[in-house]
């Protein structure tokens, strides 16, 4: 008898446990980007994504997740700044208006670490990146947060005269801060 | 009897002069550029003279309140004296005004100042594209009157030596061996 209810209240311990973070609350995410110009750090955003995702931290290999952003949405800090990397040496949104990740893998490094691989497309170029990204849970919020680096030259981002890297460098890191609710 | 500049406070004039017309030159030309890897460039040229700038009237205000100037002509009226005085005096306050606005301009556009690429001039203002707006106003308001201010200079410089012939314009000028 003892047995049987130590069993039971182990049981709902772990289905306890067991909840699916779901719900991306846009205005408690952000999509974040950091590149250096001339040897300075400048930063932007990007205002407007989608995403969905299913993260239960009892089953993290089970998790996927999967982002559309609206690279019309980006904010450089200037107008003219958000007007260039719409255009066709950059982003040309007109023929590719979404960058799109989608998740392959998750693997679960310890502690509140987890490792993401993707695949991500930008401008029609698919890259295969690996994303370094904690867990937090908050009270029903859970905190995905994390940090990868892209070179802008693996998708023709910044091309003709911006192609090399003395004023504009090849890396962008790329940064976010997702926050879901479970069902 | 000497009447003549100390030819540090003319070689800080001179070297400022130059600067001062370029940074003014870079600015008005650069910024209806359409945006180009070259036009960034300018823009962080534009920034590091304009930090020089701002070091080098510090050091030039140091100097000043160090050293007695010539004198203005006595003959020179109470008015003009005045209007000599007021002129200086705002030159200088714009030549510390303007890098002052062109830095907080910065630090509000998100584009931090590093002075030569090397050393981060911090950012006093967080990103906020309504504030730089208006400090980019600020900062070429705070031009547009210092050209006015120093056509004003040049226009008196110049009417000091042809008209009035006076020393004005020559005790800031590199002193001719014969004169010694």
């Amino acid at each position: 008898m003892k047995r049987i209810a130590l069993a039971f209240a182990l049981a709902t311990a772990f289905s306890a446990q067991a909840v699916e973070y779901t719900q991306v609350q846009p205005d408690k995410s952000a999509i974040n980007f950091v590149y250096k110009q001339m040897n300075v750090a400048v930063d932007g955003k990007f205002k407007r994504f989608s995403s969905q995702l299913s993260f239960d931290p009892a089953k993290p290999t089970a998790a996927k997740a999967s982002f559309d952003v609206e690279l019309a949405s980006v904010d450089t800090g200037a107008q003219e700044g958000d007007d260039e990397v719409a255009g066709k040496p950059w982003f040309n949104t007109k023929a590719f208006p979404t960058a799109k990740f989608v998740s392959t893998g998750v693997k679960a490094l310890g502690g509140n670490k987890y490792e993401v691989t993707g695949q991500l497309n930008i401008k029609g170029k698919t890259q295969d990146v690996v994303v370094p990204a904690t867990f937090t849970a908050q009270g029903s919020n859970g905190i995905f947060e994390g940090s990868f680096t892209i070179r802008r030259a693996d998708f023709s981002i910044g091309e003709g005269s911006w192609a090399k890297f003395d004023i504009v460098a090849n890396d962008v890191l790329i940064k976010f801060r997702i926050t879901a609710i479970s069902k | 009897m000497t009447n003549h500049y100390t030819s540090t406070a003319k070689g800080l004039h001179w070297l400022m002069a130059i600067l001062l017309f370029g940074l003014l030159a870079l600015g008005f030309y650069m910024h209806d550029l359409p945006l180009s890897p070259e036009k960034l460039q300018l823009y962080s040229w534009h920034k590091w003279a304009g930090v020089s700038a701002f070091m080098l009237v510090l050091i030039r205000l140091g100097w000043r309140v160090t050293h007695i100037p010539p004198a203005l002509p006595a003959n020179m009226p109470k008015l003009m004296q005045l209007a000599a005085h007021a002129g200086h005096l705002a030159l200088y306050g714009l030549m510390l005004a303007i890098p002052l606005s062109g830095w907080l301009m910065s630090s509000a556009k998100g584009f931090q100042t590093v002075w030569f690429g090397i050393l981060p001039i911090p950012d006093l203002l967080d990103k906020n594209k309504e504030l730089g707006n208006l400090l980019q106003t600020v900062h070429q308001g705070l031009n547009l009157i210092f050209v006015a201010t120093l056509l004003g200079h040049i226009g008196a410089a110049l009417k000091h030596h042809f008209i009035d012939k006076d020393d004005i314009l020559t005790r800031i000028l590199p002193r001719h061996s014969k004169e010694n």
